[in-house]
Parts: structure tokens; C-alpha cells; sequence
């Protein structure tokens, strides 16, 4: 009995929810006479042509790469430069104002910096990628080193481990929890800023498709197609991020 | 036997302009089992972390073995109210933490041999948070006790576990006491408890602390707490603490 409510609340639900936006969406549509807005069939039918000729692969790919790289870059500073920032009090007061003050801007704001720097070439999305992952990631990872609970230092400073052991078995553990949360907001923001950042000037990549296909001929059926995957391969990150919460060691984190 | 093994020699602490602890002296005799008790907020643990290396004393000293304590060694563990057993770590894992030379196969068969003796055979594989409270104390226990210490230091040990089995714990570290003698400071609220486990009982006054009254408890042991001696001590020590 429970097992068909959890069904019925965890997919039917949302599923009636979608289907009746569609519905909505359809008729608004049908009744409006609009000549731009696409139907829902017509999206689906945009969506198959992108799929047909295979373009909509090259654009997938293009912006999962610069995600991949820029995200990629930022994990390899963010989480060393974390731990030192959270376990070196002296590091900790030198840096933290300036990323705090980093943090609050907008990627967006960066774009004039990034053409300036990287040219309109793969670069300068990378970058704007890097720049909006990596604040957040520094951030909880230190937040992280300087929150682990005194008891569990003391308990590994009473039995007399070396440097070494007590980061590995004990710093790096009790921290990975937090560094999965900052690896879930960072991928959010990287995929929020590769679209915008595809929409300057590429000719490639989700972001771009958008403003291509809107500039070549108003086919809003397939910026509404693009919108779309766009949710639905960032729903997928966040679902691949979230299956580290799994680990074994980190579960601890999360029961009770 | 009569060797001193910890030595507090008039320790003073401060905490900003407040005075905790106040010229505190006392000795522990090699294997003995000294109980600390007295009203809460009066610094027994702030004593006790002094004793065992993690803060230290604004005046006097604390000599373990005739040697000047300077910080936590793994010669006497802590064994805290909260606990600190690695959430990380298995079982097995948090055993063998501590335990350094020697092969993996031979530090995993002394963490398995620590973890039956405390009665959890058989979850050597299981993570704290799948342990219920009595057994992750249990946990606790022999993580500390398979790095042959040669001082327990308790800091109310049992205070978070139900009754029922805070009295079974007691008489579980009175059976490993009996086989593996260490030297035992334990910090408890609980009167019973130092009666039922110690060898002297010392009262510590309200803050700054001082050593109120000494009571020797020369009981034989298992210890029965309806006996009219230990009646006798448990009032004579609650008159003490002021009831």
C-alpha cells in the first residue's frame, strides 16, 4: 500500500503536473494564433530534425566539454586551496576577503573581461566556467576543514598519528561531505554560465543553438527544444554529482 | 604496585578572569581506579583534559611516570561523554586506527580479538551509524584499549547511555579491568557508579575547584551497592557534594 502512494507521489504526480503544463501551454497556443510560438508538437518535431542530422549531438558535446575543462580546472584549485585555506588559520585570514569579495559577481560580469583576455574561441567559456565553479568549491571546502567536529581531532592527536595519517584519515573524510555539496553547486553554476556564454559569440554548443536559431529565421521551436535539454542534461549533472552522496564513507553524513 | 603513576602537582586554571581549577594535588597509584566527582560546572573536565595532555595548566604541573606532560600521547586515552569514534570508519577501521608498526594482517587480527572482547563479534564490518549508543560506546572502549594504554581517562563515559545499560558497562569494564590492568580517572555525576568501580573517590568542591574529601572504598569486588558499607559511602559522599 505505501509502496504504490511512494510511486504515485514520487512519478505520477510530477508527471501529471508536466503533462498538464503542456496541455496549458498547447491550448494558449492554439487559441493565441500566434505565428512565432511554436506548439508542443512542433518542438518535438524541431527536436527530431536536430536529432536526424546529428547537429544536436555537436552542440551537446561542445558545451559538456567546456563544462568538463573549466569545471575540471576549478576542482583541482578549489579543493587543495581549500584544505590549506581551512586548516592554515594564517592562509584563512590572507584569502577569504578576497574571495568573498570575488564570489558575489555575476559570471556574466566577466564576459567582457573573458573576450578581452581569451578571444571568442573555447577559452573564454572555460574561463567563465572556471571563475563561476570555483569560488563556491573553495568556499565549502573550507567551510568544511574549519567546521570538523574538535572531538575527532583530539581523538586522532591522543593516539599519536603522524601529520600524514590525520589528514588522510581523518581531515579529508570528514570533509568530503562538504566538498560533494560544493561539487553540486559549482557543476549547477558551470552549466547556468556555459549557455550564457555560448550566446555571445560561438558556433557551437547549446547557447549558441539558442541564439542561432532564433537569428536564422524566428525558429523558436527550436530554442524551446534547447531550453529543454538544457533542463534535462542539467538535471543529469546534478544526479551524477549526487550519486557520490552514496559513497560508503560519506553516508554518515546523511542518515539520521 | 605503589609506583605513582600521574601526578598533579598544584595545578591553577583561568579561564579569562574566572578561576576554575585551584591548586589541585593528588597521586594515582600505578592500577589504581580513581573517581572524580563533584557539582557540574565545577571543572572536573577541564582536570581532567589538563591530566591528559590536551589543555594545559596556567601554574603547577601534571607528571606522568615522573616525566612533565606536555601533550596527548597515546600511553592514556580519552574517553569522552560525546564519543569520537570516526563516523568514516568501520568498526575494524576505527580499532586499527591507532595502531602503528606491525603488518595489516596482524593489526586486524588484534582489532577483531579488542572487538570481541567488548562483545561485538561479528560487526567488524559495520559503520557507527548502523551501532546502537551502548555499542558505539563499546566501539569507543576498544579502539581505546587496543592501543595497550596504560591510563583510561573517562570523562563521563556512560552519562549518555540509559541506565540499564550504563550499568551493564560498568561491570563490562570491571571484567576487562580485571584482565588487563590500566590505570583508570574517571570523571562521573553519577555516585553509584564511583562506588561501584573505584578504588578511591575524591569530591571536588564547587568552582574555583579544590580537592574537598578523600574516600577510600575498600569494597571487594563484584560490589553489591545495597550493602549498608556502600550505603554508608554513597551518603556520606552526597553529604559531601551537599545533599
Amino acid at each position: 500500500m505505501s509502496k504504490i502512494i511512494t510511486t504515485l507521489t514520487r512519478i505520477v504526480l510530477p508527471a501529471l503536473v508536466i503533462a498538464l503544463l503542456i496541455t496549458v501551454w498547447w491550448i494558449v497556443v492554439a487559441r493565441a494564433e500566434n505565428p512565432i510560438f511554436p506548439t508542443p508538437w512542433q518542438v518535438v518535431t524541431g527536436a527530431w530534425e536536430l536529432v536526424k542530422d546529428g547537429t544536436i549531438w555537436e552542440h551537446i558535446g561542445a558545451s559538456l566539454y567546456r563544462v568538463g575543462i573549466g569545471f575540471g580546472l576549478a576542482f583541482l584549485v578549489a579543493i587543495p586551496l581549500g584544505l590549506w585555506m581551512g586548516w592554515v588559520s594564517g592562509a584563512y585570514y590572507t584569502f577569504n576577503p578576497l574571495f568573498q569579495m570575488l564570489r558575489p559577481i555575476s559570471p556574466i560580469a566577466w564576459i567582457p573581461v573573458a573576450i578581452l583576455w581569451f578571444g571568442i574561441g573555447d577559452l573564454s567559456p572555460i574561463f567563465l566556467i572556471f571563475i563561476s565553479s570555483v569560488f563556491p568549491m573553495i568556499v565549502q571546502t573550507t567551510a568544511g576543514v574549519r567546521t570538523i567536529d574538535r572531538r575527532y581531532l583530539r581523538a586522532a592527536a591522543n593516539f599519536g598519528v603522524s601529520r600524514w595519517v590525520l589528514f588522510r584519515r581523518v581531515v579529508i573524510p570528514a570533509v568530503l561531505p562538504e566538498i560533494i555539496v560544493g561539487m553540486r553547486i559549482g557543476i549547477g553554476v558551470a552549466w547556468l554560465v556555459v549557455v550564457a556564454a555560448e550566446m555571445i559569440a560561438l558556433h557551437s554548443g547549446l547557447g549558441y543553438l539558442i541564439m542561432d536559431s532564433r537569428n536564422a529565421g524566428n525558429r523558436y521551436d527550436l530554442v524551446i527544444a534547447s531550453m529543454i535539454i538544457i533542463g534535462v542534461i542539467g538535471l543529469m549533472l546534478d544526479g551524477a554529482t549526487r550519486l557520490l552522496e552514496r559513497l560508503k564513507t560519506v553516508k554518515w553524513r546523511y542518515v539520521r | 604496585m605503589s609506583a605513582k603513576k600521574i601526578v598533579v602537582d598544584a595545578i591553577s586554571k583561568n579561564f579569562g578572569a574566572l578561576p576554575v581549577i585551584d591548586r589541585v594535588s593528588l597521586e594515582v597509584r600505578d592500577g589504581e581506579f580513581v573517581a572524580i566527582v563533584g557539582p557540574s560546572g565545577c571543572g572536573k573536565s577541564t582536570l581532567l583534559n589538563i591530566v591528559a595532555g590536551f589543555e594545559r595548566p596556567d601554574r603547577g604541573a601534571v607528571r606522568i611516570d615522573g616525566v612533565e606532560r606536555i601533550g596527548p600521547s597515546p600511553k592514556g586515552i580519552m574517553i569522552s561523554q560525546h564519543g569520537s569514534v570516526f563516523p568514516w570508519l568501520t568498526v575494524q577501521e576505527n580499532l586499527m586506527f591507532g595502531l602503528n608498526g606491525a603488518g595489516r594482517r596482524d593489526k586486524m587480527a588484534l582489532a577483531d580479538r579488542y572487538t570481541a572482547m567488548v562483545g561485538l563479534k561479528g560487526f567488524e564490518t559495520a559503520y557507527p551509524h548502523e551501532l546502537s549508543g551502548g555499542m558505539l560506546k563499546r566501539v569507543e572502549l576498544a579502539r581505546a584499549l587496543v592501543v595497550k594504554p596504560e591510563i583510561l581517562y573517562m570523562d563521563e563515559p556512560f552519562s549518555a547511555l540509559d541506565a540499564l545499560m550504563s550499568l551493564r558497562m560498568q561491570t563490562e569494564l570491571r571484567r576487562i579491568l580485571d584482565e588487563e590492568r590500566h590505570t583508570v580517572l574517571l570523571i562521573t555525576h553519577d555516585v553509584e557508579e564511583a562506588i561501584n568501580m573505584a578504588d578511591r573517590v575524591l569530591v571536588l568542591s564547587p568552582r574555583p575547584t579544590t580537592i574537598q574529601t578523600i574516600f577510600d572504598v575498600d569494597l571487594p569486588h563484584p560490589r553489591k551497592l545495597s550493602t549498608p558499607e556502600a550505603q554508608g559511602l554513597r551518603e556520606a559522599i552526597l553529604k559531601e557534594l551537599g545533599l
